[in-house]
């Protein structure tokens, strides 16, 4: 009976967002407040019905009801409450919920805060929000329904895939969805904006807060997911440049540059065409990042043609979707006013230079992913496009960026001065041929790649480039008593660019050395030998059986040492789940300044007897979560910004301005 | 998204695999190999499980030398799996494979002709940085052209803006506008100082 409460409530959900997309729009071309305000209380009806919808199929798989399919293909009775609870989105149907769930929840956002929205951009808006709604909502109910009872229902359910039942993968798709479907709010305000005609500093104030909240929720998402796979998957690697890995990075790369070109458009009132097309990239990556996931088209495009039903009909949303924002662009786009001029050499222009090498970054990823699908399609052969690929083109990109983000936040707005930024630069730039000079000598010279040096020098680059910017704007050197106050007195804005870009040049050490100068054994430990690894001494001590909730797991346990004094034990477990009945890995991972010591069970050998194991040490890896942290960081705290609490300035000034 | 496809860190430890897989070394024909990605592509998703490769019993006893045959494995494609090289994955192909490389490399093969041996045999699709020819020339050259489209792009961009700011300039205010202008900045001047 809840079952069909939850499907029921998805239908009344596809009514109430048919009603919301189509009457509000009405209402604001022929400025009628009346059925403009029906978008309000529809978007607040509509997450009503979904959340119930929601809740109806958490009951399910709380309560192990096997009579509702979805259930007994994908729970059952044994599995600890955090994972019963995560199966309802550890599945296609149950996930597509959670991202109309979300969807319906920014919907509903809108509704809340958005009191000091001009209305009919909250309208068209709101229109917007929910024809996306309706497609989906369509999707799940012709498609894909998570409701669907099987009968008779089974003694209990196939379980969980046991690489899924993890804490971190448990948050993963939540996080990820909420930074994918954040999006939509930009895309929704951009066709809202597209549809009346006008784009000025109080739309991109209120734009780039969301983006901003989407953006956090995507770097949190993938560097979650990235995490999972580095002590999960049980070699030390965290990106693989899988198509799975590319249809969040894509989205993430849009949404980076979107961010930065919107504040182009809030300070200067300049870029306003070129925002408004990649909040549309934006949100159409992650579609398009559905669809590439969803369709089965990944697996293989013939898997694809055989069961077609899936995959065509979010193809067709996709077509429609971005076809539809791209034709309104190309009609309504040329229209827009030009804002503020600026100079190539300038804030706006550095920020632009940004955007051109993320978006080539986000097209190349794009390019990529997709060719092989391509390249079947048209009959060109079988190609395999991985990770070498991708090094090798996208990395080259994305260097000269890094040496722009040192320079652009020192630069003035309309018109800078690259001379006196250089020079304010030159003890960096100094500093970093010096680092990576060291970091060749260190690693041996051409013993090692030889673009470790590289890496190093744009983290150092970067990383005193931004500290150089932030003691110049406190004035640490000339008045460093009155440094701190000034600190204080900093827009939380800065500080937020401050800490990501901090963020940043950690990541690329992290990036650099963890690449470069893992060091790997891999061996047949009998008990009690002794394997040296990174400067440390591993020695198996035991391998024991032990019990856990739904698996039994065979515990390796080595005894750490360093310089002959035992400092540690490290406990790795190759867990056997009962139900379904597979294998995984859990590493033990002891993380350090310098890099994290990576240990793993393997198969007892019967030849040789004793186990096989796998020992890394991976260099600077916890750099790389601690870079991430500082983006997430970093835009939490420019989220909390002023300026973003006090509202946008009114609006009639400036399209009196615009008119003059 | 990773969790979404566990496939491609798939075990395939299926005793089909490794007979088969072995005589597909011999002599693979591209529909045979399609027909059995075919296959596997929907058995793999059966058996995902976490990738624990390359084995102790494989490796070379010179380093050097399977210091090679990481660095070539890396760029091999496991065939059955998605997007996993052979020193990602523990399907038997895999370890086929792996054995294979450093078969030829204690034969005295130098790196080319090692994947030139097992291009040979399993075509393109098993290097994972595609050859740089004809049907790839879109994906190598692409966003680089992307790139030089982008910032001629913003360069037009800007010719036609300082066009548009070096057109002839508007009329000087008339002494009426002038007035109004004095009186607005007196009006707006000292608030937007206290903001």
């Amino acid at each position: 009976m809840i079952a069909e409460i939850g499907h029921f409530a998805l239908v009344l959900a596809l009514c109430v967002a048919m009603v919301q997309a189509t009457v509000p729009l009405i209402g604001a071309a022929r400025g009628r407040a009346s059925w403009m305000a029906v978008a309000g209380a529809a978007s607040a009806l509509q997450f009503l019905f979904i959340a119930v919808a929601f809740a109806a199929l958490t009951n399910a798989f709380v309560t192990s009801d096997f009579s509702v399919m979805n259930v007994a293909q994908n729970s059952h009775t044994d599995k600890p409450l955090l994972y019963k609870v995560a199966g309802v989105w550890g599945n296609h149907e149950g996930s597509l919920l959670l991202w109309i769930t979300i969807l319906a929840l920014f919907g509903f956002a809108v509704t809340l805060f958005g009191g000091n929205l001009p209305p009919g951009l909250k309208a068209r808006a709101l229109a917007v929000q929910a024809m996306i709604a309706v497609g989906f909502l369509l999707f799940i109910l012709l498609t894909s329904n998570p409701f669907a009872r099987v009968e008779p229902p089974p003694f209990n359910g196939s379980g969980l895939n046991p690489m899924l039942q993890d804490p971190g993968l448990a948050f993963h798709p939540p996080m990820l969805y909420l930074g994918y479907v954040g999006f939509s709010m930009a895309f929704s305000f951009a066709i809202a904006a597209l549809l009346e005609g006008r784009v000025d500093a109080a739309w991109a104030r209120w734009v780039r807060p969301w983006t901003l909240a989407a953006w956090v929720f995507l770097t949190g998402g993938i560097i979650l997911g990235s995490w999972w796979a580095y002590y999960t998957l049980g070699w030390g690697g965290w990106w693989y440049w899988d198509p799975v890995e590319n249809a969040s990075f894509m989205p993430w790369l849009a949404g980076t540059a979107l961010l930065h070109s919107a504040v182009v458009v809030e300070k200067r009132d300049a870029l306003k065409s070129w925002t408004i097309l990649l909040a549309i990239v934006a949100f159409g990556l992650s579609l398009l990042g559905t669809f590439l996931v969803r369709s089965g088209v990944l697996t293989s495009v013939h898997a694809f043609a055989t069961d077609p039903a899936r995959g065509v009909f979010i193809l067709l949303l996709l077509v429609l979707a971005v076809g539809g924002s791209f034709a309104l662009y190309a009609v309504r786009a040329p229209a827009m006013k030009m804002g503020g001029l600026f100079s190539p050499i300038s804030r706006e222009g550095s920020l632009l230079l940004n955007n051109v090498l993320m978006a080539t970054g986000a097209a190349t990823v794009l390019l990529g992913t997709l060719y092989p699908l391509i390249a079947d399609a048209l009959n060109l052969g079988k190609v395999s496009v991985g990770p070498p690929f991708f090094n090798a083109v996208f990395l080259p990109l994305m260097a000269p960026m890094v040496v722009v983000m040192a320079i652009g936040p020192m630069m003035a707005w309309k018109r800078g001065d690259l001379p006196g930024v250089l020079s304010r630069l030159k003890f960096v730039g100094a500093a970093a041929l010096g680092v990576a000079m060291l970091v060749w000598f260190l690693q041996g010279g051409s013993s090692g790649p030889w673009w470790t040096g590289a890496g190093f020098a744009l983290a150092v680059w970067l990383g005193l480039g931004t500290l150089v910017d932030l003691a110049d704007r406190t004035r640490l050197i000339q008045a460093p008593a009155e440094a701190w106050g000034r600190a204080a007195r900093l827009p939380r804005s800065f500080w937020g660019m401050v800490l990501a870009h901090l963020g940043v040049a950690v990541f690329i050490v992290g990036l650099t050395a963890s690449s470069a100068w893992t060091t790997e054994h891999i061996q047949t430990q009998k008990i009690g030998e002794t394997v040296m690894v990174g400067g440390f001494g591993v020695t198996l001590k035991s391998v024991d059986e032990v019990p856990g909730p739904n698996y039994t797991a065979s515990r390796g346990s080595f005894e750490i040492s360093r310089g002959g004094t035992v400092i540690d034990v490290m406990q790795p477990e190759k867990r056997t789940y009962r139900q379904p009945p597979r294998p995984t890995t859990t590493a033990a991972i002891r993380s350090g300044f310098l890099g994290d010591l990576y240990v793993v069970i393997g198969d007892p050998d019967p030849g040789k007897g004793g186990h096989v194991t796998r020992l890394y040490f991976n260099p600077c890896i916890p750099w790389l979560w601690a870079g991430a942290l500082l983006l997430v960081i970093g835009g939490l705290i420019s989220l909390a910004d002023r300026r973003h609490r006090v509202g946008a300035p009114t609006r009639a000034g400036a399209v009196r301005g615009a008119k003059a | 998204m990773r969790w979404l496809s566990l496939s491609r860190r798939a075990l395939a430890p299926l005793a089909w695999l490794s007979r088969h897989g072995a005589r597909a070394l011999n002599a693979p024909t591209p529909r045979a190999l399609g027909a059995r990605r075919l296959f596997m592509a929907s058995a793999i998703i059966l058996f995902a499980a976490p990738a624990l490769a390359v084995n102790p019993d494989e490796m070379l006893k010179d380093p050097a030398q399977e210091h090679r045959a990481r660095e070539l494995g890396k760029d091999l494609r496991c065939l059955v799996c998605q997007n996993q090289s052979i020193d990602d994955s523990d399907a038997d192909l895999a370890k086929d494979l792996r054995v294979i490389v450093r078969e030829r490399i204690s034969a005295g093969d130098s790196d080319d002709q090692v994947r030139k041996f097992v291009v040979d045999r399993y075509g393109d699709y098993v290097l994972l940085k595609p050859p740089f020819k004809g049907t790839t020339l879109v994906l190598w050259v692409g966003p680089f052209v992307l790139f030089a489209v982008a910032l001629a792009v913003v360069f037009g961009f800007y010719r036609r803006r300082a066009g548009a700011a070096a057109a002839p300039p508007p009329p000087p205010l008339s002494a009426d506008e002038k007035r109004r202008l004095e009186k607005l900045l007196k009006e707006t001047l000292p608030k937007e100082k206290g903001k």
